[in-house]
């Protein structure tokens, strides 16, 4: 089982890979769309990534829920 | 004794033998969209690809647009409507039940030989016609099909809507589909996963009109973040499939021609399927919006005409849409 920082290391590394962002802004609490530029469309393309790497399962009515990266990290601490 | 039927068989193979499209001639900027919704033309761009897209006039109905786009195709293929055993249509924007577009058109073109059809099936309607028209070249039950997608998704568009107002444009594709000796058209990989039924659909049916006449007019709606994914990722398997099923891999690909929906989900496409950088893929989006069941024809028509692609090279055709329905297959192009 992953801890907190395992799992934001990892988002950083997909956040990197699929949109560009250096992993280091990548912080709990920072939002998405807000801080990251991050839009909605990416945002599907972070979570398909995700759901491979830390074997979660994010449905598209919980993807709305996930503003800052810190929600997308306990998403994936409480679901995995 | 009970007699007995005969079945004999068709062509072969079949092949398309000439593609030709019809834009019409409004163009509508993403400014002109913008005063109307809250949005910019950075933003549509980013989200999209779209740069503009084509509206039609009154007088560029959907018979209108096919009749031109068939027009081209047939010329193309240097064939004449007489010989024609079957035009089907593939469309949403035929807003009659009865009697269908392609009957209209059929008479108009002069195809008097010709079975006449519509078909629905969204934004894949064209690799579903496609499909068709091989089965019926092959089987003899038509020696040449002309297969048309057109739209004009101008009239199921809602111009207040901030999430659909940019995407969809009109036109018409049409193509040849005849005899070859050779295979043209790979075996289709398609399918259907009605559990998305309301991922993308009409507001209401025209029938709730008649309890409520205030409701105004139906429009088309998307779950956007959901059709992306859908798009996006469980396409692939369907495009290795059409790949696998003709015996082609990614490599040997002279081109990749997917539904023009989102510059986004093409992208997301060619990442996923590890489509090889030397394979031109269409992006006629950015110039016509997202016109369904004619998309692809059209955007196969631009890349021939601008020499994108070669004529005679090999594409990969995957159309997907409302239904959630979709269909994929390889062919050589005209």
């Amino acid at each position: 089982m992953a801890t907190q920082e395992e799992v934001l290391a990892g988002l950083a590394e997909i956040v990197n890979e699929v949109a560009g962002i250096e992993e280091s802004e990548v912080q709990l609490d920072k939002s998405f769309t807000a801080d990251l530029d991050v839009d909605s469309l990416t945002m599907v393309e972070v979570v398909v990534a995700a759901e491979e790497k830390f074997d979660v399962k994010i449905p598209d009515d919980e993807v709305k829920n996930l503003n800052t990266v810190g929600d997308a990290v306990n998403f994936i601490l409480t679901h995995s | 004794m009970t007699a007995a039927i005969q079945s004999p068989a068709g062509a072969p193979h079949a092949r398309i033998l000439g593609v030709g499209g019809y834009r019409p001639s409004r163009v509508v900027t993403n400014e002109q969209i913008c005063r109307v919704i809250d949005s910019t033309d950075e933003w549509i761009r980013t989200r999209t690809g779209i740069e503009e897209r084509r509206w039609s006039t009154a007088e560029e109905t959907v018979g209108v647009m096919s009749i031109a786009a068939a027009g081209k195709a047939l010329a193309a293929a240097g064939i004449e409507p007489e010989r024609l055993g079957c035009v089907l249509i593939s469309t949403v924007t035929h807003l009659a039940q009865t009697p269908s577009l392609a009957a209209d058109v059929a008479n108009q073109l002069g195809a008097i030989n010709a079975a006449a059809f519509d078909i629905s099936a969204a934004c894949a309607g064209f690799c579903h016609g496609l499909a068709l028209g091989q089965d019926m070249v092959r089987s003899g039950s038509a020696e040449y099909v002309l297969v048309i997608g057109v739209e004009r998704l101008s009239d199921l568009t809602d111009m207040n809507d901030r999430s659909t107002a940019f995407i969809f444009g009109d036109g018409a594709g049409a193509a040849v589909v005849g005899p070859s000796q050779t295979p043209g058209i790979g075996p289709v990989a398609w399918g259907a996963d009605g559990a998305q039924l309301d991922a993308i659909g009409q507001t209401f049916s025209w029938d709730a009109l008649r309890e409520q006449p205030d409701l105004g007019f139906p429009a088309l709606r998307m779950s956007g973040q959901q059709v992306f994914r859908w798009a996006s990722y469980q396409m692939v398997p369907v495009a290795k499939r059409a790949l696998e099923r003709a015996g082609i891999t990614a490599e040997d690909l002279d081109a990749f021609i997917p539904h023009q929906a989102n510059m986004r989900i093409t992208d997301a496409m060619i990442k996923a399927l590890k489509l090889p950088e030397h394979v031109p893929v269409a992006r006629d989006i950015a110039k016509t919006g997202n016109t369904s069941a004619a998309s692809i024809p059209l955007a196969m028509e631009r890349m021939l005409e601008e020499g994108e692609a070669p004529h005679g090279g090999v594409a990969l055709l995957i159309g997907f849409g409302a239904g959630l329905v979709y269909a994929a297959q390889v062919v050589v192009l005209p």
